[in-house]
């Protein structure tokens, strides 16, 4: 267990470095890294501190969050098919920001945007709560989430259809693919103190997920809360998908294909896949975003659209070797 | 010594009442097997004892904490669900899960009682194995043992010993006894009477969300109380091999 620790972090540690030190200019590792940590004030440092560490600290963040969300849901419903996306929080996110670009607010207020985004995904979090009821079954939340998520999209789709310039379209559906690009500091300090909230409550769930593993009755009666459990998993997906999609976009695929990937390597077991598919969250985002800026720098590929493209034929495989088992 | 008290408890499923004032105790040393017909209410009497569902009257358990009565009262529920393929000795140690603080590594102590429940239900060839890939019965008897693991006075299991094999039948009703003898003790549902009669103390039998019955078998299972609850005629022993019941007929 602690060998597949030490792997995965030091897998996330070799693509943060190399996320810091690829780019267009020929300027080695070693310079580039000098650069970022001394600090001389020319224009290598800027680049490393205002472009490159922002975008690669929030590929961890976004993927370590997106990844802990998935396993956190999928133990919880114990469905492998559910992903973070499922109780709507990434949906009403996306809509938020879809507002604050059609109505300019994106651009006339300093952050607009993200704020705009996270004011979605409160309001879409208190909406399921508010359906889902306080006791009700893991079967309500589905439910919820599916009809917040569809309400979301089809008033995602209304701002898209009444938008009266092609230009704002086009930014909103380019938003909407999620993306790390141009993304600074601040960025990355707008969404920290959601995630770290959100990561303290995903993490506390490990416990009650593996009594989950017996069935709602058999987990109450080993002294596991289900309304807390399923509280806290709410309010800890929706600081941290909300704050991600808040400053990524709508990035698909890493909550669902993690967690399934590394489940073999855990032993099942739903408290170890939270932290494994933290890291593997955190390894895909990185590698997907290396992989956008590798191979077209110059047409801005999408974050989403590469982890989406790698992430569906994985997923198509798995559940092809899943149908072989069952068979 | 009394391990559970239950006065009056009634319980209402879909606004229909499945329990009607039932009243009973629990003392230490005993193996109680519940009986009744199906949609007798031996389920929901377990669930709500156990706090599990909306109640009026006393249960003594249900009066605990959840953290309490976790480390008091064990429950194997009648669905046998497994969600994810771990091992059966991971699964078994998550009878310790009340005994273990959050993140907390199981102790010498934790590993000797997940030992002690897989010898007593004949798993320890399969503590290995993938507990999602073995036979309806062999499942039972994992979830049986992670009952055990969690090492409760009280334990609670609905119908146990369904789909098991003769020999697992009868090993599982022994380990059960055994425990009782250890003076813990066990309330356990059952459609078997055989059973039921060679190795339970005590039997409550159960009808329409009542107690109609409540003593040692050979004053429970008479002709009488079996006629007028299960419809059935029996052929009830005490012989040189213990009491023999075997069911009959059906009586129209």
């Amino acid at each position: 267990m602690t060998q597949l620790a030490t792997g995965l972090s030091l897998v996330v540690l070799a693509l943060f470095l190399g996320a810091l030190t690829l780019g267009p200019a020929p300027i080695g590792p070693g310079e580039s890294l000098r650069a970022l940590i001394v600090g001389d004030g020319g224009p290598l440092t800027l680049v490393m501190r205002e472009i490159r560490l922002p975008r690669a600290i929030l590929a961890i963040m976004v993927g370590a969050s997106l990844g802990l969300a998935g396993a956190a849901m999928q133990g919880y419903l114990r469905n492998p098919l559910a992903e973070p996306g499922l109780i709507g929080v990434s949906g009403s996110a996306a809509l938020g920001a879809v507002i604050s670009i059609q109505t300019g607010l994106a651009e006339s207020i300093a952050f607009g945007l993200p704020a705009m985004a996270l004011a979605g995904a409160l309001l879409g979090v208190l909406l399921v709560v508010a359906l889902a009821g306080p006791r009700g079954s893991s079967l309500t939340l589905i439910l919820a989430g599916i009809a917040i998520s569809a309400l979301a999209a089809a008033l995602t789709s209304l701002v898209l259809n009444l938008s009266p310039n092609p230009f704002a379209a086009n930014e909103i559906v380019f938003w909407m693919m999620g993306s790390l690009a141009d993304r600074s500091m601040s960025h990355v300090w707008i969404a920290l103190p959601f995630m770290a909230v959100g990561w303290l409550m995903l993490a506390t769930m490990g416990r009650g997920l593996d009594a989950l593993t017996l069935g709602e009755d058999a987990a109450s009666a080993m002294g596991i809360s289900l309304a807390r459990l399923r509280l806290t998993l709410i309010l800890g997906t929706a600081s941290v998908v909300g704050a991600a999609t808040a400053v990524a976009g709508a990035i698909g695929f890493v909550g669902l294909v993690v967690p399934h990937i590394l489940r073999p390597l855990v032993g099942a077991r739903p408290a170890r896949l939270l932290w494994a598919s933290a890291l593997g969250g955190a390894i895909m985002v990185l590698a997907a975003d290396i992989a956008v800026r590798l191979i077209l720098p110059a047409r801005d590929l999408k974050l989403g659209v590469v982890t989406a493209l790698v992430g569906a034929p994985l997923f198509l495989h798995l559940i092809y070797k899943t149908r072989r088992h069952l068979a | 010594m009394s391990l559970l008290s239950v006065d009056r408890l009634s319980a209402n499923l879909r606004d229909r009442r499945v329990l009607k004032d039932v009243s009973f105790d629990v003392r230490a040393g005993e193996c109680i097997g519940l009986l009744g017909p199906n949609g007798a209410g031996k389920t929901t009497l377990m669930r709500a004892i156990l706090g599990l569902i909306a109640h009026s009257g006393v249960s003594s358990l249900a009066r605990m904490t959840p953290a309490e009565r976790a480390r008091h009262a064990a429950w194997m529920p009648q669905t046998r669900e497994i969600a994810w393929p771990v091992t059966v000795e991971t699964l078994v140690m998550l009878g310790r899960i009340p005994h273990l603080a959050a993140g907390q590594r199981p102790t010498p102590e934790d590993a000797a009682q997940v030992a002690s429940a897989l010898g007593a239900m004949d798993l320890m060839n399969f503590r290995d194995r993938d507990a999602t890939r073995l036979s309806g019965g062999e499942q039972a008897r994992v979830l049986n043992a992670r009952a055990l693991a969690q090492d409760t006075a009280l334990i609670f299991a609905d119908e146990p010993v369904a789909g098991l094999d003769p020999a697992h039948q009868i090993s599982t009703m022994e380990t059960f006894s055994a425990l009782s003898r250890e003076g813990r003790s066990v309330v356990v549902s059952l459609h078997d009477l055989g059973l039921a009669a060679r190795h339970c103390t005590r039997l409550l039998l159960l009808s329409e969300g009542e107690i109609v019955a409540d003593g040692p078998p050979a004053e429970v299972l008479t002709q009488e109380k079996l006629a007028g609850v299960f419809g059935i005629r029996a052929y009830f022993r005490a012989t040189e091999d213990g009491p023999v019941f075997q069911p009959l007929e059906v009586i129209a």
